[in-house]
């Protein structure tokens, strides 16, 4: 049995009968336990796997089983699973336990998937390497002496190194399309709305999604089948129509027209990184697309903009862990209130504190003009930028990443190499538009992912052109 | 020169479900923390989801006030640490990119004076923090989040009373106008809360919070009047401050200085998107909203001739003017207007009386008409509306269970006038020199005639008899 098969292969091996689901999640399991102690994906597994397989084979068998037939699927730490701890990475959340499932989850198990275990991550997704998870940090598999992007590094490790099919994380400034790239996988960030955020703990609320993760660009739509659309629990989500994402993927992308976005592929890439774009570039040329230089000015004001919105929200989204209602062992009794308050909240990890302190101080009375309301200036000329350019082409192309994957601790205190992480990424997240990763190149031994940015509910066209480009490169097997 | 300002929390007791989830908006029969779930106690991940329908009664209360509505509102983000608040930001309005709260620009009319609304809001109520011993000095204090997320509607009015008195009478209308417009019900506990802010000539605004109830606000507000005033007249700066009434020592305390002012960081809540209020909203609410309050009384006068005082105490009370619209027509409006305001408003006046009462419309009608037609006294007829409210029985029951009915003729009245007049002939002899004797006599007749004989007509023949006028 092969765990390298596809979220297609799987389905289609259960329905023709060569392999069971309890098969299947038991290999999985023997896997995890073989290679997690290495790569520490997971934070979490979930004990009665097994005993779910079993049910999910009797409703096969009974020709009852839904779309994803046991299908072994893993869960970003902090994404609402039901009765599991789902902690975000945090001390301040070690004990939550949550009482409900969020909507994708029971939309996944509505349909049969197996939920083997919650995934790593940087503290409340704040980070690109889960170098900031308490739990201690997640491997890259490619190499483990590099990191595996993030923020939902323990997904994309997961799903890289075989210890699931899918996975979901979320995407907050890159979060999903970062790691996919670092860890030579497909990740999409959808358009804002087309995904449930119910059951997702907040982060930056306003412009972050969850998203599919998985090794092929058609599994990721098969993901995106089952989660996507309105959702009686999420006041933003948006009806997709019940769109069938798997349908004609192979459509192609003869005719289209794809800018490169200018800001996003010179200043700052890395040469390998750079020379894969253009053999991307090339690629889609030959599959009959046509090529346009896009510039768009506020991408260089987008990073700032996004930490300031980041933060701000955060700093109000975070506020709620008071420890009062669920959260950490921490005897409340002998404080008055407001240095309870500090004392409670003092175990959110370095990031977390940086951003909730700057969260408090760019939106504050007397500094909101000069930071927050800057910031949402930005972020509504960068929409419009984006809007103008996506009526001349169809997407914009760029590396996900401007850099290669790098190692542990080179980056975590360079402001600049900070920059050039998020640059490419934050652009979906700011105005709203949907984003895939597509890994493209392994370049001695590291890989790269290329970036497509498509309109808004346009997240099926994404897939297409994903899908075609997956398809003009053979790359080469995880090697561990 | 004095400047009294209005600060309302109106909780929208009649909605079914609380602001942003499904839990009860009336919370108030649960066991403590039994009318939560993941939305109003803000576990993580959980999203607000907006009542369409707490958006409509709030736009009802601003067309009330006569308010300005806009095409669309937002949510904003009021972020502030407390322990009865769950996410530690309340959702609320806040008008920082124009006009997004419900309503602005409103005023009511009270006495001639016009009292100007600011701006209309809706938003959040919090938990309940419970004080052992009910002192805030205590230990231990206990929170009861069954109240978190019910609808609340802020009101807002500039600074344009110039009394106490003024303020009553103003919040007397606004209890009428929100119960007659069906959106909340002010009898029940903590359903309306006022706070005030107070300036007065050569000093700063001052807030006081921290009020009960609407008699405490008016003696809160004479209180520091009283203080501002007598600072000023001693030359010691009155500063801009919050100060807390302290209803066990009836004064108020400094609370925190303007420079201790909390910075709540207000911004928008991106999980509620901004919402759309089309013309047809308005319409559709407009033949939704129940006649005003003035209207009612100004139709009671002209259509049925009731007196203008007995109509403005019947069109003030929802509870009555319900009954009286149920049960009139346009030949007993207005002996069933009378029934009310002199008789009935006497058996339910508070709201267990009323909750327990038993009488219908129906009830109020076949009383009316039973006078009308004759066939029982004003005097029985109370007996027997008494009697309705207590056991809601039909009122020919009544009538024959405790004897109400035969009304006396006027030859029988007068027999018994006469063997009344036998029995009292010395009160009879001392009617020229005391006129008030003739009450007297009536109350006796009336004892003999067991509240069987019309008062009127008793009195104007016992007038003939006695030769006086």
């Amino acid at each position: 049995m092969n765990l390298r098969i596809s979220a297609l292969k799987y389905v289609e091996e259960i329905k023709n009968g060569n392999i069971t689901t309890e098969e299947f999640i038991s290999k999985t399991i023997e896997r995890i336990q073989k290679v997690d102690s290495k790569l520490h994906a997971y934070l979490s597994l979930n004990d009665k796997a097994i005993e779910q397989a079993r049910v999910v084979d009797k409703k096969i068998k009974s020709k009852d089983g839904g779309a994803c037939m046991g299908m072994p699927i893993s869960i970003k730490d902090n994404i609402c699973v039901k009765g599991t701890k789902t902690t975000c990475a945090s001390k301040m959340l070690e004990n939550f336990v949550s009482p409900y499932d969020a909507t994708v989850v029971s939309r996944l198990k509505e349909q049969d998937a197996i939920i083997v275990g919650k995934t790593n991550l940087d503290e409340f997704a704040m980070g690109f390497t889960t170098e900031f998870s308490a739990f201690g940090p997640s491997k890259n598999p490619w190499n483990t002496e590099y990191v595996p992007g993030g923020s939902s590094g323990g997904s994309a490790v997961a799903v890289s190194a075989l210890e699931c099919i899918a996975s979901l994380g979320s995407d907050t400034g890159g979060s999903v399309r970062n790691p996919a790239s670092f860890c030579s996988i497909v990740g999409l960030k959808p358009t804002y709305g087309l995904i449930s955020r119910y059951g997702l703990i907040s982060y930056s609320n306003s412009i972050e999604q969850i998203g599919p993760m998985a090794r092929t660009v058609e599994d990721v739509a098969f993901m995106l089948n089952i989660i996507a659309g309105i959702d009686s629990h999420d006041n933003t989500t948006v009806d997709n129509q019940k769109q069938d994402y798997l349908k004609e993927i192979d459509a192609g992308v003869n005719g289209k027209k794809i800018g490169i976005i200018k800001e996003m592929t010179q200043e700052g890439v890395d040469k390998q990184v750079s020379s894969a774009t253009n053999k991307a570039i090339s690629n889609f040329e030959k599959l009959g697309a046509s090529i346009e230089e896009i510039s768009l000015d506020m991408v260089k004001y987008s990073v700032a903009a996004y930490y300031t919105i980041t933060a701000t929200e955060a700093g109000s989204n975070l506020a709620r862990y008071d420890n009062l209602r669920y959260g950490y062992d921490f005897d409340l009794e002998g404080y008055e209130f407001n240095s309870y308050i500090s004392k409670a909240r003092r175990n959110f990890g370095p990031e977390v504190t940086r951003r909730m302190i700057l969260g408090g101080f760019v939106p504050s009375a007397g500094h909101a003009g000069r930071y927050f309301l800057k910031a949402m200036k930005v972020k509504s000329k960068l929409t419009s930028e984006i809007n103008e350019a996506l009526k001349k082409v169809d997407m914009l192309l760029s590396p996900t990443v401007p850099v290669l994957p790098f190692k542990f601790g080179e980056k975590i205190d360079d402001p600049i190499a900070l920059f050039l992480v998020d640059i490419n990424t934050v652009t979906a997240n700011l105005t709203g538009k949907p984003a895939i990763s597509v890994p493209f190149e392994i370049s001695n031994g590291l890989p790269i992912g290329i970036q497509l940015l498509g309109k808004p509910l346009h997240d099926k066209q994404l897939l297409q052109a994903a899908y075609a480009l997956q398809n003009t490169v053979k790359l080469p097997e995880v090697p561990i | 020169m004095i400047k009294i300002g209005l600060e309302i929390h109106c909780q929208l007791t009649n909605l079914a479900s609380k602001l942003f989830c499904s839990c009860k908006a009336n919370y108030r029969e649960f066991e403590s923390n039994t009318n939560i779930c993941p939305v109003c106690i803000g576990l993580p991940g959980s999203l607000p989801m907006l009542n369409r329908r707490a958006v409509e009664k709030a736009t009802m209360i601003s067309m009330a006030l006569n308010c300005k509505t806009p095409e669309k509102i937002a949510f904003f983000r009021k972020n502030y640490f407390y322990p009865d608040l769950p996410k530690n930001f309340q959702i609320t309005q806040y008008d920082v990119y124009g006009h997004t709260s419900i309503g602005h620009e409103g005023k009511i009319t009270i006495e001639g004076k016009e009292i100007r609304i600011r701006r209309i809001q809706i938003e959040e109520d919090p938990g309940r923090l419970i004080y052992e011993g009910s002192s805030e000095k205590t230990q231990i204090t206990l929170v009861d989040y069954n109240r978190a997320g019910t609808p609340l509607v802020e009101i807002v009015t500039e600074p344009d009373f110039e009394n106490p008195k003024q303020v009553r009478l103003f919040l007397n209308i606004l209890v009428d106008l929100l119960s007659n417009l069906g959106v909340s019900d002010p009898s029940l506990e903590g359903a309306l809360r006022a706070d005030g802010n107070v300036s007065v000539k050569g000093g700063n605004k001052v807030e006081i919070k921290n009020v009960a109830s609407f008699h405490d606000l008016e003696k809160a507000l004479h209180f520091e009047i009283t203080r501002q005033q007598s600072l000023v007249e001693r030359g010691i700066p009155v500063i801009s401050e919050t100060r807390q009434w302290d209803d066990k020592r009836k004064i108020t305390v400094s609370a925190r200085t303007k420079e201790e002012e909390q910075d709540y960081r207000y911004f928008l809540e991106g999980d509620i998107p901004w919402v759309k209020l089309s013309p047809e909203h308005f319409n559709q609410l407009k033949k939704e909203m129940p006649e005003s309050i003035a209207s009612k009384r100004d139709r009671y006068i002209t259509k049925y001739g009731i007196p203008e005082q007995v109509a403005e105490v019947l069109s003030s009370d929802k509870y009555y003017t319900d009954l009286f619209e149920q049960a009139h027509n346009e030949k007993n409006a207005k002996e069933i207007a009378n029934i009310i305001t002199t008789d009935l408003m006497g058996f339910v006046d508070t709201r267990e009386k009323r909750e327990k009462s038993k009488l219908t419309h129906h009830h109020l009608s076949d009383l009316a008409n039973a006078i009308i037609s004759n066939k029982i006294t004003r005097s029985s007829a109370k007996t027997a509306l008494l009697n309705m409210v207590q056991t809601g029985k039909p009122l020919a029951s009544i009538i024959t269970e405790q004897d109400l009915g035969n009304v006396l003729d006027e030859s029988k009245i007068s027999l018994i006038i006469n063997e009344v007049l036998q029995e009292e002939s010395n009160a009879v002899a001392e009617i020229k020199e005391k006129p008030e004797t003739v009450n007297y006599l009536v109350g006796k007749i009336m004892k003999k005639t067991k509240g069987k004989a019309d008062p009127a007509k008793t009195l104007d023949i016992l007038k003939k008899k006695l030769g006086v006028e």
